[in-house]
């Protein structure tokens, strides 16, 4: 109880210093928070991805496209208890800044594949009717302000030409990581118009979405589906959706290195700014620990004194800036809009956030209170505090 | 805490507990010397003599002569390179680290020239300090520390912070501190140093009151002729060595 109060009165004895050291505290740890959920964002959609779903690529690179007429031989393959495709198409709404992903699917079955796009059966209906009708995430709606009935304009790229859609739905993700920033349409639609324009370029997807009942014979089935294609005109490439996506991920491996050792590195610089604190504290309350020293007290207490401070700043640091962390995380996401899909301060980060906080009180005050705990008691009495 | 006489039989003086004739402090061929830039600076050579139960010492001499060195040592809060030092019949020269510290809290009561208080603690608190290393509980150290407090007329400024006393009243806090555990020994360096006439005064007449009524042996460093008057008797360190001058 009286060391706790001892502690807690050293620690507001300088509220200017301790108040900037936990300021100093508080903005670390948001941006350890930050980095490390814009790292979890990267991965989000690996996260989000099921395990009873396969990805059939092309086997040369992900730029070429499959026949749509594989459809029906994978349909066949033991073990496929559903098949749907998608295309990337890469239109560009209004400015480049604007990124969405955009897919051209089969209408009538892609949203059977993916229960975790909640779409209203009666929005669906509207969707499957209209042509050139799309269906959005509400994340992406809500940056936009989009509504059903509106349209959206989209300069093509892959797909020359200007494209209008009009929004006939609306789906919202069934969990925090479902990715709500995505843009479907009819990929019939999309296969009409390249017959009129580019004749060569019809009957073909970018990638099949397979659905397999037993998560455990994912392998068996991919090998079944490459083996059909080999030798063929498009060789294929079977992997799980988590594969798959981490695959997408990995190319950009580099750059989440870079965020992580960022994130390390400001823990490191806060680390090195509050032991400097400790350090000056401890060294000017070194005549009031000889004289502890003197009336009993033991190295241990001492220690103790230091350490408890040390670590009530950084307590006090880490609460604030984890509370901050979420305001800040959601500024974030909204500036950045579509680019990261699913970002949100996860639970691990959290926990991170106090460990990285505890640790840096810690090891802050190693070296002060190992200075306190041994000066001789006539050293420290002589010198003026 | 287990040795009498104990602070609430205050009024009955004077009060000795050992039998007179056994030396509190008991010094034979004490020296100390400090090592700096690889220099070795002998501080005291060959030191002896005793101090008896209930005396009121003065040490005086030149500064840098070695006094506060000495009562360093025998206050247990600095090692002799050699020689005996036997206080209250312990050998405190042999203690370790943490059985010294021990030794300390239940036999020397400290006062410093600067008073040495702990800003963030009030006239009670600072009292109270020492009595956390024992096992009395709450209340039990709440009525001690109110009765040292009444003793050095403090009793109402219990609450006070260090900061808002005046350098006398701290210097009465910080001799509060020194009683609370009740030891045999005061050891005081310099305690009138940074204190005007009438508070010195004041503290003078208090340790003197602490050595009569409650048999405290006192040793006391100072530079102040006037001061050392107090004592029984002064001892002057010329040098690092000892010449007695009773008075
Ligand atoms: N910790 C120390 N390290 C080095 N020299 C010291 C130390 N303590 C005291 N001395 C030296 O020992 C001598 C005696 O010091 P001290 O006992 O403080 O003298 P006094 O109290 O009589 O003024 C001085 O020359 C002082 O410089
Ligand atoms: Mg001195």
């Amino acid at each position: 109880m009286h060391f706790l109060k001892l502690i807690l009165r050293n620690t507001l004895r300088h509220k200017l210093r301790s108040g900037l050291t936990v300021l100093g505290l508080v903005v670390a740890i948001i941006a350890f928070g930050l980095l490390r959920t814009v790292v979890d964002a990267w991965y989000a959609g690996a996260e989000g991805a099921s395990s009873t779903r396969l990805i059939t690529r092309n086997a040369i690179s992900l730029v070429f496209p499959l026949p749509i007429n594989y459809q029906e031989r994978i349909r066949k393959v033991d073990g496929v208890s559903a098949i749907s495709h998608a295309s990337w198409f890469g239109g560009v709404y209004v400015s480049e800044k604007n990124f969405f992903p955009q897919f051209a699917v089969d209408a009538k079955t892609y949203f059977d594949l993916y229960p975790e796009y909640v779409i209203a059966p009666q929005e669906m209906k509207a969707f499957r009717a209209d042509r050139k009708g799309c269906v959005i995430g509400r994340k992406l709606a809500n940056t936009h302000g989009f509504k059903v009935g509106d349209t959206i304009p989209l300069r093509g790229t892959i797909y020359p030409g200007s494209w209008n859609f009009t929004i006939r739905a609306i789906y919202d993700g069934a969990e925090s990581a479902t990715d709500t920033s995505q843009f479907f349409f009819h990929w019939n639609y999309l296969n009409e118009t390249m017959k009129k324009a580019v004749a060569r370029r019809t009957d073909w997807i970018g990638v099949y979405v397979i659905q397999i009942s037993d998560p455990d014979k994912a392998a068996e089935i991919s090998d079944e589906v490459d083996a059909m294609f080999r030798n063929s005109l498009a060789e294929t490439l079977t992997e799980t959706e988590k594969a798959f996506q981490l695959g997408f991920v990995s190319m950009t491996e580099a750059i989440v290195i870079a965020i992580r050792i960022v994130s390390f590195v400001v823990i490191f610089i806060i680390l090195a700014v509050m032991a400097n604190t400790m350090a000056m504290t401890a060294r000017e309350r070194i005549r009031e620990y000889a004289t502890l020293k003197a009336l009993g007290f033991g190295p241990c207490f001492l220690a103790g004194l230091i350490y408890g401070e040390s670590l009530m700043i950084a307590l006090a640091g880490a609460a604030i800036g984890i509370v901050l962390t979420f305001p800040v995380a959601a500024q974030f996401s909204e500036q950045v809009g579509t680019l990261f899909p699913v970002f949100g301060v996860s639970r691990e980060t959290v926990y991170m956030q106090a460990a990285a906080a505890a640790a840096v009180g810690l090891a802050a005050s190693v070296l002060p209170a190992l200075r306190a705990a041994r000066v001789p008691i006539v050293d420290g009495l002589r010198s003026i505090g | 805490m287990q040795r009498s006489p104990d602070l609430d039989n205050h009024s009955e003086s004077p009060v000795h507990t050992e039998p007179p004739g056994e030396p509190v402090v008991h010094i034979r061929q004490l020296s100390k010397c400090y090592h700096r830039g690889g220099q070795i600076i002998p501080v005291l050579t060959n030191i002896s003599f005793d101090i008896m139960h209930g005396e009121f010492i003065a040490l005086m001499g030149p500064s840098g002569s070695g006094k506060s060195t000495l009562l360093n040592l025998i206050a247990g809060i600095d090692k002799p390179d050699s020689g005996l030092l036997k206080i209250n019949g312990t050998d405190i020269a042999a203690l370790s680290e943490s059985e010294l510290a021990d030794w300390r809290a239940a036999n020397v009561g400290f006062i410093f020239q600067f008073y040495n208080l702990m800003p963030v603690l009030t006239a009670f608190e600072n009292v109270e300090l020492p009595l956390l290393l024992t096992p009395l509980a709450r209340d039990q150290r709440r009525r001690r520390v109110e009765l040292a407090l009444s003793m050095v007329g403090l009793r109402d400024r219990m609450e006070h912070y260090p900061s808002e006393l005046s350098g006398g009243q701290q210097q009465r806090v910080a001799i509060a501190r020194a009683i609370i555990t009740d030891p045999a020994l005061l050891v005081a360096d310099e305690p009138t140093g940074d204190l005007d006439r009438s508070s010195a005064n004041d503290i003078l007449a208090m340790l003197e009151r602490l050595n009569r009524e409650l048999g405290k042996t006192i040793i006391m460093v100072t530079h102040d002729p006037h001061a050392a008057q107090s004592a029984h008797s002064i001892r002057h360190l010329e040098k690092g060595e000892l010449e007695l001058k009773k008075h």
